[in-house]
């Protein structure tokens, strides 16, 4: 448990954060040109590279601050299998009729 | 509970396959459930500025402020705000970190402190929303409804305010369409900008100007940083987030005298302070997705 650990591993995964943080707002300020004007995934490669770092901060802030990464494996798996399934389902659904919507609407 | 039951049947109730207390296990629940509301609103703000990707505003114009300093310094404000929550979030690790060690008074400095971030976030979104309510630069709608600006030769959005001349914070000022088309007509330099692939000539703008109406500031009926869904989308979510915040203050100064009373300690655990600590982190979680999607992205 965490009481063992001591506080180092908290203030690690705050700098951490803190790290990705500035990435995205120094990214996000001067915007590299060559990330803006190629594409993937549909969307220019800055905008994934966002994305990317949005999602590995939030790893790091359920796994470590709320503690998930020591929770059984059961309930590891019952809070992030409905979010890692329909989320992605949700938006799937959106971008594929979001092509019809965007003719009619 | 009882621990006793690693023989018995399953069926008979009072096994812990998750080893995790029944509040916990419903706060965690709580929070997927809350997760998916809030996917569904940023998924829904995302198709819609897919939809209007073309007049839709740029964050770097709309959020430039920063307290006490002059000049355009887009991002650093939110970045702040993140800072704060983050913080307020590793104070509040460490609060949860001393009530599973059973002490109370680390337990009332930590959660004192995230208390003080909560509130520090909370004041902050209403300074955002202030600027964002006053406006900026300003605009002009015109009769099909739609919002466009005035831009310099570099295609930077000019202030309506520099142009007549008047102090956007002096109440007493007031100007109307006209005084703005008097002082365009005098800067050949400036020119209509429509969309972010179209932008019209100084001359013919005039003939746009003519029939347009001022916008300054944005509420939920006009907006003048671009499109109304901009504005609707914007109070909406960070409202709704703002909302969760100050649930999870109230929330947390329940718990906080409830430490300072002595409830956790006679009970023996902390972990009511766990289970806020669940709630607060994930509002900080939620935050890190409304920043990249509304200000990043």
């Amino acid at each position: 448990m965490a009481e063992h650990k001591g506080t180092w591993w908290i203030w690690k995964v705050f700098w951490i954060l803190l790290f990705v943080t500035a990435v995205e707002v120094i990214f996000g300020i001067i915007k590299p040109p060559f990330m803006i004007e190629n594409n993937f995934l549909g969307t220019s490669i800055l905008n994934v590279f966002f994305i990317v770092l949005t999602i590995i901060k939030a790893a790091y802030i359920v796994m470590h601050f709320m503690h998930l990464g020591e929770e059984t494996k059961g309930l590891k798996l019952a809070i992030l299998l409905p979010a890692i399934v329909l989320i992605p389902y949700l938006m799937f659904i959106l971008l594929n009729e979001g092509n019809y919507i965007f003719g009619i609407l | 509970m009882a621990n006793n039951n690693s023989n018995q049947k399953a069926w008979t109730g009072g096994d812990q396959p998750f080893k995790a207390s029944y509040g916990k296990l419903m706060m965690w629940f709580f929070l997927v459930s809350d997760a998916l509301t809030f996917s569904g609103f940023l998924c829904a703000y995302g198709f819609m500025r897919f939809k209007y990707t073309e007049v839709w505003p740029v964050a770097e114009d709309v959020f430039t402020h920063f307290p006490f300093l002059q000049g355009e310094h887009p991002l650093l404000f939110v970045a702040l705000m993140t800072f704060i929550l983050i913080m307020s979030s590793v104070t509040m690790v460490l609060a949860v970190y001393e009530g599973h060690k059973n002490n109370k008074n680390g337990v009332i400095l930590w959660m004192g402190l995230t208390i003080l971030g909560g509130f520090t976030f909370l004041g902050s979104q209403a300074w955002e929303w202030g600027h964002f309510i006053h406006g900026d630069k300003g605009g002009l709608q015109l009769p099909d409804n739609s919002v466009v600006h005035i831009v310099d030769e570099d295609n930077k959005l000019y202030s309506l305010y520099d142009l007549v001349g008047v102090d956007s914070y002096d109440h007493e000022a007031h100007f109307t369409v006209e005084d703005v088309k008097d002082a365009f007509v005098q800067r050949e330099d400036l020119s209509l900008k429509f969309s972010k692939t179209k932008t019209v000539g100084h001359k013919e703008a005039i003939s746009y100007i003519e029939k347009s109406e001022l916008v300054l500031g944005a509420d939920l009926v006009r907006n003048e940083y671009g499109h109304q869904l901009f504005a609707n989308f914007f109070y909406f979510i960070t409202g709704f987030h703002g909302f969760h915040v100050f649930s999870g203050v109230v929330i947390l100064i329940i718990i906080f005298l409830n430490v300072i009373k002595g409830t956790y300690e006679r009970r023996g655990h902390y972990e009511m302070v766990e289970k806020v600590g669940l709630y607060w982190h994930f509002v900080d979680l939620v935050w890190v997705f409304v920043f990249t999607f509304f200000y990043l992205v």
